[in-house]
């Protein structure tokens, strides 16, 4: 075991990965001689040389397709976009080809690959640079959306998703980067995609989230007994864990730092109503940010849900 | 109207110059004194190619830019207080505080943005253009972008589109040798930037952009064929950043010699010799003109501290068009 941040989580499996299968590679801008924007592929250059760690110009389009291309015959390509605001430029591919090749070929050809990307806010940088809008992914059959909470589970859920035999957007909380450390394997595991964690039991209200947010609904959720969700994965959702804490519970609040309208907390919801309803004895409850583009850093306070508003919510659904 | 003398010209653009560089190197000090957030991509060592293509644009061209663009933006004439007031995320400032050091917007000046995108401004110029060739009036946009930009298909499909619609784009790059950590050399496969136009048919030219009346020259001859009505231009300016490429940049990717050595070339200490060389420089004149910008930079950081927040009841505002159906 080390002490690592997530940074160095991600790194870790980066390199172990490329060391156990010499189809991994990355590819992004700024990811080889720089290290990458945040410093996430420092040192892989030096070490598995400009072949399978590739300074890319800036084309987020073609560095996804090329990736989709790579992935199509067989390698195992990582693809870092620097923030989520520019995987918009890269939607194309990932939305017309790489989600769609298994389908489309009837499973003939399909195309595993990764692409990460620094997520959320909080780190007092404007709009583009603090998007979190995962919904509009998960929203597309055949991509699979992961983020994690911590160093551990970061590392674990990249190897499970750098194996994963389909596309995956890996969402890394920038804000977490440098903030948790914590003990993780140096040798290679997995933190299996499409299965929530128990952050915290408890038993009155269930609270479901993932990402930054987790650390803030941790600490709302002080002398209260509530269970905690961290989704992890949020395309597919695990479903079973969600509806098996509601089952006891009976209350329900949905915590993420997207917007609210159409925000994936929406999806859990109606599913919680579609096969739990009956378990319920209050109505669900959103926490999100509001309807707006991120405001400027001076603003972010109140326009990203805190411990405050959060734990309001809890006790609402506790005295309901 | 009276014809303004070389003199006065020349050191009209050099407190221009003089007037970006100081107020970057405030913004610099102010982001770590926490009172600018955000992200700040500083300008310091391109000067040149602001001042020297703005003077070339009237007040009814356009001019669409990039996230490094204060310098346009004082150049086309944003007071340095809107903008200042900007950057502190003030409503004074020139986007009401909502748009930062990277999201400049001036109406009256015709600034249609800065743009955190890298390569995003390019098809909002060819809708500009479009929209003033529509409209019958013989404008220029001009669109500022990086080298990096260059690799992105917007750079592509919008010198091709300006070029089949015939439009009054100046395309402007300003080729600093850079995108953020990576060189040029390993991201383009034709490094003098400017061949990229023949394939489109766009005239193209590249010029040494730490030359300030180089500039000036290439840019008169871009806006002139532009204005025209002769379709969009491709002008490449060769320039330097001497600065970190923002406030997080570590530098591992470029030597300190070479940054000394590219200092030798900055763009304000050449123009300054070129007017000595031309015997029109006057040392009191300079001294003074130094205090004047200062007094200006002071009175920018006053006007940005004085401002206020943006009233917790706007934060939904401005999302869509208010009162109703227009
Ligand atoms: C579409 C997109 N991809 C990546 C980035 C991150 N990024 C910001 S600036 C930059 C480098 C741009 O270089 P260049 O166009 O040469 O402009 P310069 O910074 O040198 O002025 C990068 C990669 C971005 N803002 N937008
Ligand atoms: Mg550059």
């Amino acid at each position: 075991m080390a002490v690592m941040n997530m940074v160095q989580a991600i790194n870790s499996a980066l390199a172990l990965e490329m060391a156990l299968d010499d189809r991994v590679l990355l590819l992004g801008e700024d990811v080889g001689r720089d290290g990458g924007v945040f410093r996430v592929s420092e040192g892989l250059l030096e070490r598995f040389g400009a072949e399978r760690v590739i300074d890319t110009p800036l084309s987020e389009s073609a560095i996804v397709g090329a990736a989709i291309g790579m992935a199509a015959y067989g390698l195992r390509p990582v693809a870092e976009i620097q923030f989520m605001g520019f995987t918009y430029a890269a939607m194309d591919q990932l939305f017309t080809h790489a989600a769609r090749l298994r389908s489309r070929s009837r499973g003939r050809f399909t195309s595993p690959l990764v692409v990460r990307t620094p997520y959320g806010g909080g780190i007092k940088a404007p709009e583009l640079h603090e998007e979190s809008s995962e919904a509009i992914f998960c929203h597309m059959p055949g991509i699979k959306v992961v983020v994690p909470s911590g160093p551990y589970c970061a590392k674990g859920l990249l190897t499970a998703a750098i194996r994963d035999p389909d596309p995956v957007l890996f969402l890394e909380p920038t804000r977490l980067y440098r903030l948790i450390k914590e003990e993780v394997p140096e040798s290679d595991y997995l933190v299996p995609m499409g299965k929530a964690r128990v952050a915290r039991q408890g038993g009155s209200v269930t609270v479901v989230s993932w990402g930054s947010m987790l650390d803030t609904v941790l600490k709302a959720v002080e002398g209260r007994d509530a269970e905690v969700i961290d989704l992890l994965t949020l395309s597919p959702f695990d479903v079973e864990t969600v509806l098996a804490s509601v089952a006891r519970t009976g209350r329900v609040v949905i915590v993420h730092e997207a917007v609210l309208s159409c925000g994936l907390g929406a999806e859990i919801a109606a599913t919680i109503a579609e096969e739990g309803i009956l378990h319920l004895r209050a109505p669900i409850i959103r926490v999100a940010a509001p309807d707006v583009t991120m405001p400027m850093p001076r603003l972010e306070g109140r326009y990203l849900p805190d411990a405050a508003r959060i734990g309001r919510a809890v006790d609402q659904l506790l005295e309901y | 109207m009276k014809t303004e003398s070389r003199k006065d010209k020349l050191q009209r653009m050099l407190r221009m110059m003089i007037l970006i560089r100081r107020l970057e190197e405030k913004s610099a000090e102010l982001y770590s004194a926490t009172k600018i957030r955000g992200f700040l991509h500083l300008y310091n060592g391109e000067e040149g190619v602001a001042v020297g293509v703005m003077e070339t644009l009237t007040p009814e061209d356009a001019v669409v830019a990039t996230y490094r663009e204060h310098g346009q933006a004082l150049a086309k004439g944003i007071g340095a207080g809107a903008i200042m007031a900007e950057m502190f995320g003030k409503q004074e400032g020139c986007s009401r505080g909502r748009g930062g050091s990277m999201h400049l917007f001036d109406a009256a000046t015709r600034f249609y943005g800065g743009n955190a995108i890298v390569g995003g401004g390019l098809p909002l110029s060819v809708g500009l253009a479009l929209a003033d060739k529509m409209q019958g009036k013989s404008r220029v946009t001009c669109c500022f972008f990086g080298d990096g930009a260059v690799a992105e298909g917007e750079f592509h499909e919008s010198m091709n589109l300006a070029s089949l619609w015939k439009l009054p784009v100046l395309f402007l790059c300003e080729n600093n040798l850079y995108a953020m950590g990576t060189s040029i050399r390993y991201t383009q496969a034709v490094q003098e930037l400017a061949a990229k136009g023949a394939g489109y048919g766009v005239p193209s030219a590249a010029v040494d952009g730490m030359d300030i009346l180089a500039v000036e020259e290439a840019a008169r001859i871009a806006a002139e064929h532009v204005r025209g009505g002769n379709g969009p231009y491709f002008l490449e300016c060769r320039t330097y950043r001497l600065r970190p490429h923002s406030m997080f940049d570590t530098e591992q990717y470029r030597t300190r010699d070479e940054v000394e050595e590219w200092k030798k070339r900055d763009p304000i200490d050449l123009f300054i010799q070129r007017i000595k060389d031309e015997g029109i420089w006057d040392e009191a004149e300079y001294v003074a003109m130094e205090s004047d910008v200062a007094e200006e930079i002071k009175a920018a950081v006053a006007f940005a501290e004085a401002g206020t927040m943006e009233p917790v009841e706007d934060l939904t505002r401005f999302v869509y068009a208010e009162g109703g159906r227009p």
